[in-house]
C-alpha cells in the first residue's frame, strides 16, 4: 500500500508543533500500525532527518504505552485494539492518515507523539491501592470469600491498561473511565472497602487537580476503550463519591 | 455552597438534580396545558389553582426558577471547563465515531431551549406577574384559555415553538438517561429507563407542538 502521513511533529514540551505531511510505499497490510512506523523512521534515519517519536513498550495489547490518535480517534477505527494491535488492513491504498498525540491539558506532549500521562499515575498514588500489612503476617487474599459476580466486576475493572485513551476520546478531556475503573476494582471487593470513603474522594480530588473535564455522558470513553472498561464503572463512581461525600 | 459544587463530580450531581427536577416540571405543564385541548374549563380550572395557589406560587415558582437559572448557569460553567480541559484542539476529531450528535452538543440545543424561555416569559410570565402582583388586576378565573389561545394566533410564534420544542426533544434524547447516570443510577432497570427516557424525550415535546397547532388552526 501507499499511504500519506499526516504527522504531529513538536520539538520538545516548550516548542510550537506542526502537522507534517510524509509520503510512504510498500506497507504491508499484515504490518502493525507501529511497524507500519518503524518502517517510516527507518526511511528518515536513512535520509539523515530525525525519526518521529512514539511511545511504545510491549506491543501486545497490555501495557498501555502506545498511544496515538488516528484519523481522529484513539487507537485508530478499529474497536477493542491498542496502536500496537491496529493492523494496516483497517487502511485502504491511497488513504491519508493524520497521526496526533493525545490531547488533553493534562496530557501535555513531551515530543511529537508522545505524551506526559503522570497524571493518570498522580491519580493512581492518591487511592488506587489497599493498604496490607507486609511485615510477615499478610493475610492471604483467598481467606476472605467473595460473591463471584463481584469479583468479576472487580476484575473487569482491572483490565484497565491506563492507556488514556478514554481521555483522548473524550470532548471533555474527561478521566472519569479510568479513575472510575480504579475505583471500582477495590470498591467491589471486602478488603477494598475498608478505605473506599477516602478512596474515591481523594482520587477524584486528583483526577480534578490534574484538569481533565466533566463527565458529559456522551459514552465516546467505553467506545474507544481498547479493554471495554463499562460506563457502569462510572456510574458506581458516582454513587461511591455521594454516598463519601455525605459520611465526610 | 460553591465550595460543595468544587468537584467534577459534585456539578454533575447537582446538574442532574435540576435537570430532574425541570423533567417532573414539564411533565406538570404538559398535562395541564393539554387540557385545553380537551376542555375549556378543566383548563381554566387547572389555570387558576396554578395561578393563585399559595404554596405553588410562593414555593415551587421560585423553586423552578432557581432550577431553570441554576441549570443553564451550570450548563455554561460545564462547558467552559470541558472546553479548558482540551486546551489544544484535535486536527482530526471523528467524534461522530463513538457519541451520539445529540450528547455532544448539549450547550447547542440547551441554548435554541433558553431563546425559548426569554420568549416564553415575556409571552406568558411577565404579563402574569403584572397581572397578579403589579397591577394586582381583579382575577377572572376564565381569563386563562382566552390568554393561551390568543398566542397562538401569530404563525412566527407558532413556528419558533415547534422549533424549539425540536430542539427539546434533542435535548432529552440524551439528557433524560444522561441525568441518572450522573447520579449514579444503574442497574437492571437501566433498559427500562432508558426506553421511558426515549418515550419521555419524544412524546412530551411532541405533545407541546401538537397542542400549539391545535389552537393554531382551530381558532
Ligand atoms: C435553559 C436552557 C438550557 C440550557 C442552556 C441547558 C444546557 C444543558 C447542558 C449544557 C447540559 C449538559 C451538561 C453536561 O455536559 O454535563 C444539559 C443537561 C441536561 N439538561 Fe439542559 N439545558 C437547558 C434546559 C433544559 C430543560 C428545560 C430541560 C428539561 C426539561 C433540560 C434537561 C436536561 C437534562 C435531563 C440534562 C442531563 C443532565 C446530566 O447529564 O446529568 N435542560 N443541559
Ligand atoms: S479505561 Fe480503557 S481507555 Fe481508559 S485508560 Fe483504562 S484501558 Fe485505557
Ligand atoms: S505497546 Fe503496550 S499496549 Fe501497545
Amino acid at each position: 500500500m501507499n499511504l500519506t502521513l499526516k504527522i504531529w511533529r513538536q520539538q520538545d514540551a516548550n516548542t510550537k508543533g506542526k502537522m507534517v505531511d510524509y509520503p510512504i510505499s510498500g506497507v504491508d497490510e499484515d504490518m502493525s500500525f507501529l511497524e507500519m512506523l518503524d518502517v517510516l523512521n527507518e526511511d528518515l534515519i536513512s535520509k539523515g532527518e530525525e525519526p518521529v517519536e512514539f511511545d511504545h513498550d510491549c506491543r501486545e495489547g497490555i501495557c498501555g504505552a502506545c498511544s496515538l490518535q488516528i484519523n481522529g480517534e484513539p487507537h485508530g477505527p478499529d474497536r477493542g485494539v491498542t496502536t500496537c494491535q491496529l493492523h494496516m488492513r483497517m487502511f485502504n491504498d491511497g488513504d491519508t492518515i493524520t497521526i496526533e498525540p493525545f490531547r488533553a491539558k493534562a496530557f501535555p506532549v513531551i515530543k511529537d507523539l508522545i505524551v506526559d500521562r503522570s497524571s493518570f499515575d498522580r491519580i493512581q498514588q492518591a487511592g488506587g491501592f489497599i493498604s496490607v500489612n507486609t511485615s510477615g503476617n499478610t493475610i492471604d487474599a483467598n481467606a476472605i470469600p467473595v460473591n463471584k459476580h463481584d469479583a468479576d466486576d472487580s476484575f473487569a475493572a482491572a483490565t484497565c491498561i491506563g492507556c488514556g485513551a478514554c481521555v483522548a476520546a473524550c470532548k471533555n478531556a474527561s478521566a472519569m473511565l479510568f479513575t472510575s475503573a480504579k475505583v471500582s476494582q477495590f470498591a467491589l471487593l471486602p478488603q477494598g472497602r475498608v478505605e473506599a470513603t477516602d478512596r474515591v474522594l481523594n482520587m477524584v480530588r486528583q483526577m480534578d487537580e490534574e484538569g481533565f473535564g466533566n463527565c458529559s455522558n456522551t459514552g465516546a470513553c467505553e467506545i474507544e476503550c481498547p479493554k471495554g472498561i463499562s460506563l457502569e464503572n462510572i456510574a458506581r463512581m458516582n454513587r461511591e463519591y455521594i454516598a463519601a461525600s455525605v459520611k465526610k | 455552597m460553591s465550595g460543595m459544587l468544587n468537584s467534577t463530580i459534585a456539578r454533575k450531581v447537582a446538574m442532574s438534580l435540576s435537570a430532574l427536577f425541570l423533567l417532573i416540571f414539564l411533565l406538570q405543564h404538559f398535562i395541564i396545558n393539554f387540557t385545553s385541548v380537551i376542555s375549556e374549563n378543566t383548563f381554566n380550572e387547572l389555570s387558576h389553582f396554578m395561578g393563585t395557589n399559595v404554596l405553588v406560587q410562593f414555593l415551587m415558582q421560585p423553586i423552578l426558577i432557581f432550577a431553570v437559572v441554576f441549570h443553564f448557569v451550570m450548563g455554561f460553567i460545564l462547558e467552559i471547563k470541558n472546553k479548558q480541559a482540551r486546551d489544544i484542539s484535535y486536527a482530526s476529531y471523528k467524534g461522530s465515531a463513538n457519541s451520539s450528535w445529540v450528547s455532544r452538543n448539549m450547550i447547542y440545543s440547551g441554548l435554541v431551549i433558553l431563546a425559548f424561555l426569554v420568549l416564553h416569559f415575556i409571552d406568558f410570565w411577565f404579563p402574569e406577574i403584572n397581572h397578579k402582583y403589579i397591577e394586582f388586576a381583579p382575577e377572572d378565573p376564565t381569563r386563562y384559555y382566552h390568554e393561551l389561545v390568543e398566542k397562538f394566533h401569530n404563525p412566527i410564534r407558532v413556528g419558533a415553538y415547534v422549533i424549539a420544542f425540536v430542539l427539546l426533544a434533542l435535548h432529552l434524547l440524551h439528557g433524560f438517561q444522561s441525568a441518572f447516570q450522573s447520579i449514579g443510577v444503574s442497574n437492571k432497570f437501566n433498559a427500562t429507563l432508558k426506553s421511558i427516557g426515549k418515550f419521555y424525550a419524544i412524546f412530551i415535546p411532541l405533545g407541546f407542538i401538537f397542542i400549539a397547532l391545535f389552537h393554531f388552526f382551530n381558532h
